[in-house]
């Protein structure tokens, strides 16, 4: 039975954890390179050079003396985010999206206090939502304006698309709803539901939620299939170029879809996760197979584009 | 491709690892399964002192040669000493001397003891005159006892005997209070029984043996009396009576002097460790067929101190648990808290056996977790926060170890063998993940990591193993070779296949 199980998921192209790091990962993504995307900063920073639009960076707090000068830093604005520069999988991620009489105002309605808000910048520089916990850094950045195509579907928090790009070929996408569970956060772990993207139309297909097939979001009832990703072309480019950006070869892009500023790049990740393959009911292992095949004929972008678009389409 | 020089990597280690098993086995004759007659153990005693910069001298008793083990390859490892062996009141004795020294010194005794060559040579040298040396109020207590025990006694034999019982009789009555002292220790019985049997004219002594074990790094010093009558020392029991020697312990020296007497230097310790003398073990087949040592055992496991060898009896079976590590991770797909830290808590359960060893563990880890939520509202930084934990689990280790003693559970004492700073880590990391996942992912990983932690100490204890992987330790590069190759495993992990089992539906 377990046998039959394990050749049924082979059939289906489905890639396990044990193959993502000895035949992707391992191969295609130099270990010298992780530094650029494991710390945001530099991700951040590489981008800008390559005209590549990120949510702007308004600071920095590199070491504790810093903490103190926070409010010169944040000026008179009210929203912003904070993140740890070395991060994984959305902790230590603070929105804060207004403030009244000193205290800020949390996305989830909490209100923070002066010092909360100073006990969680130690806690990042000191490591606690750090890969390896490493001492970090800790970003201060412009809290994207979700553009409202998603505003049915989500609830609080920012959806965002998650693009995996293989040798520069986006191979798979989906996008992530926040519900109540996920307490506003866009992680699948932590609750969020995540809807595959057919990669021709850029409209969303199935969605899935803890391991369950559903047809609308738990909390807003809005249909969570059929929905157009709006400027999609714009979408694939930007997640394409973050290969020849990094030069890892298998990558995962988090892009946000921004009111105004349209498609901002929020990280690159050298460690994708495999859910992907569960929102879209599709396996990843046969399409990354089908583009190590044709990998040397795809010279540019755009061709690299058309390739994913006419081979990964849906249905 | 990188995979076919893996392959052949894989494959030369199998091939050595077999070719030297192989050849252990077939042609040395070295038995695949533990042996259980044994008729060698390994002797050590290493001593260690500070010298004070004066002459120094070291006495030290050597193991009685006689019935039933016959002492030999005795050897002296000791370096600016002059040394010389004598005998002391039918004691053998070593003697270390040196004029000048100073520092921290190290001496070795070490000594192989064998079964059934031995002639009773010692047994047999008749006993000089002693004196019981009584005076005063003990003498009047020792003739007083000895008259009402020769009254139940028709011989000597029957003398010792009854000697023995009236001092064990546990009726601290006057005469046997006089002559035993408060709270007298089994060796003080036995030295008072010994004293009132040469003062009732049958010549007595206490011996003192340790036991031969499988695997001692520190034996303890055993007592039982010898008694002179028919042209012969006869053994008894300290305790009960008992005629005949203690069985499986090898009789060291007799009298009242210790057994190591260092002058000219301080903080003087000592320590003896027994074990089963493998090599004799190994070799007897081999001997029988009229062939050398080879010289195989100058360079392998069998050569090393006994107590190095206990070291590396443990130190062999750690790459077991480091396979069940890497299969139940890699291939099962279990999640566990840090990578080696299921392997470490699997070392200490050796100490507290699996059960009480899961018992503690999840004490300690408890209520380390409870007070790490406590801590959390105070708002302590990282570092602070982790000496804090550690503090507190140093804290609950000896709470848990006093409390066992007093409620007479002793398994409970163990709880000190834990590794500490991995059982912090546990708890840090435990309540990072209960925040930030949940409470059902971090129960899953803690009892992931106890599971993956029983099955490894399971593993590394089986005798079987533990006595393959030490007489052939070339099985290392087989698993070495396991363990590369499950390196390149790109299977599914068990635990994927329920993950991902809503897209192995058959196709609609």
């Amino acid at each position: 039975m377990i046998w039959d199980l394990a050749r049924r998921l082979h059939a289906a192209g489905v890639l396990g954890i044990n193959r993502r790091n000895a035949d992707y990962m391992l191969v295609y993504n130099e270990r010298r390179r992780y530094p650029l995307v494991d710390d945001k900063v530099q991700t951040k920073r590489l981008a800008q050079s390559a005209g590549i639009a990120v949510p702007e960076l308004y600071g920095v707090i590199e070491i504790e003396r810093q903490v103190r000068d926070f409010s010169t830093l944040i000026g008179d604005r009210s929203d912003f985010v904070i993140k740890p520069a070395r991060g994984s999988g959305g902790n230590g991620v603070l929105i804060v999206s207004g403030r009244h009489d000193g205290e800020f105002a949390r996305i989830n309605g909490q209100s923070l206090s002066v010092a909360q808000l100073e006990h969680h910048l130690f806690n990042t520089l000191s490591g606690l939502y750090s890969l390896g916990g490493n001492p970090d850094v800790a970003m201060v950045e412009y809290r994207v304006d979700p553009d409202p195509v998603f505003a049915a579907i989500s609830y609080l928090g920012v959806p965002d698309v998650r693009i995996v790009v293989f040798l520069g070929v986006p191979v798979m996408a989906m996008v992530r709803l926040p519900t109540r569970a996920s307490g506003g956060k866009a992680n699948l772990h932590q609750g969020a539901i995540g809807a595959g993207i057919d990669l021709a139309s850029g409209k969303t297909l199935t969605a899935v939620w803890r391991n369950d097939i559903i047809a609308q979001h738990p909390d807003t009832g809005g249909p969570a299939g059929g929905v157009q990703v709006p400027r999609w072309d714009e979408l694939l480019l930007l997640a394409a170029r973050c290969t020849d950006l990094t030069g890892l070869g298998y990558i995962g892009v988090d892009v946000v879809l921004d009111r105004e500023r349209g498609p901002l790049m929020l990280e690159i990740n050298a460690r994708p996760g495999l859910n992907i393959q569960i929102a879209n009911a599709t396996g990843l292992a046969s399409r990354l197979r089908q583009v190590e095949r044709v990998r040397t004929s795809l010279a540019d972008v755009q061709s690299r584009i058309a390739f994913a678009r006419q081979a990964f389409a849906a249905g | 491709m990188s995979n076919r020089s893996l392959y052949t990597l894989v494959a030369i280690l199998v091939a050595c690892a077999l070719l030297m098993v192989g050849y252990k086995v077939l042609v040395l004759q070295f038995p695949l399964l533990p042996d259980t007659e044994v008729d060698a153990w390994d002797i050590e005693v290493g001593l260690s002192f500070v010298a004070q910069g004066g002459p120094v001298k070291v006495t030290l008793y050597q193991p009685r040669q006689g019935s039933p083990y016959a002492i030999v390859d005795e050897r002296f490892v000791s370096q600016g000493f002059g040394f010389s062996s004598r005998r002391v009141d039918g004691n053998r004795q070593v003697v270390w001397s040196a004029r000048n020294l100073r520092g921290e010194q190290f001496l070795y005794y070490r000594a192989t003891a064998r079964t059934g060559e031995a002639t009773a040579a010692a047994m047999r040298a008749p006993p000089e005159r002693d004196d019981p040396g009584f005076t005063g109020a003990e003498l009047i207590a020792a003739s007083a006892v000895l008259a009402e025990v020769r009254a139940h006694s028709a011989d000597a034999e029957t003398l010792v005997v009854e000697v023995i019982r009236r001092l064990a009789s546990g009726a601290e009555d006057g005469n046997v209070g006089v002559l035993l002292g408060a709270v007298p220790s089994r060796l003080r019985r036995q030295q008072v029984a010994a004293r009132l049997l040469v003062a009732g004219g049958v010549p007595a002594r206490v011996v003192h043996g340790v036991r031969l074990e499988t695997l001692a790094r520190s034996a303890a010093i055993g007592h039982w009396l010898e008694a002179y009558y028919d042209d012969n020392w006869h053994a008894f029991d300290g305790q009960s009576g008992e005629p005949g020697a203690p069985e499986g312990w090898l009789a060291w020296w007799h009298g009242t002097a210790p057994l190591v007497r260092v002058t000219g230097a301080e903080r003087v310790q000592t320590q003896i460790s027994v074990g089963i003398n493998k090599e004799s073990a190994l070799v007897g087949a081999t001997r029988r067929e009229q062939m050398a040592t080879p010289a195989l055992f100058d360079y392998s496991l069998l050569s090393l101190p006994v107590d190095t060898q206990a070291v590396y009896h443990v130190l062999l079976t750690v790459p077991l648990g480091v396979l069940v590590l890497v299969v139940m991770r890699n291939v099962v797909g279990v999640k566990t808290f840090g990578t080696f830290m299921p392997v470490l808590i699997a070392l200490a359960f050796r100490e507290t056996r699996l059960l009480w060893g899961i018992v503690l563990f999840s004490l300690v880890v408890g209520l380390g977790l409870f007070i790490r939520f406590h801590l959390e509202r105070m708002k302590l930084l990282l570092v602070p926060r982790l000496a804090a934990v550690l503090i507190v689990v140093i804290i609950l280790m000896a709470l848990i170890s006093i409390l066992s003693q007093q409620l007479g559970f002793y398994r409970g004492l163990s709880v000190a063998l834990f590794p500490m700073v991995i059982m912090t880590m546990t708890i840090e990391r435990m309540s990072i993940v209960w925040e930030e996942r949940g409470r059902g992912e971090a129960l899953q990983q803690g009892l992931g990591s106890l599971l993956v932690a029983a099955l490894a100490y399971l593993t590394m204890s089986i005798p079987l193993m533990q006595h393959v992987i030490f007489v052939f330790p070339e099985l290392l590069l087989l698993l070495l070779a396991v363990v590369l190759l499950l390196g390149r495993y790109t299977g599914y992990r068990l635990s994927e296949l329920l993950r991902f089992r809503s897209l192995g539906k058959p196709a609609q």
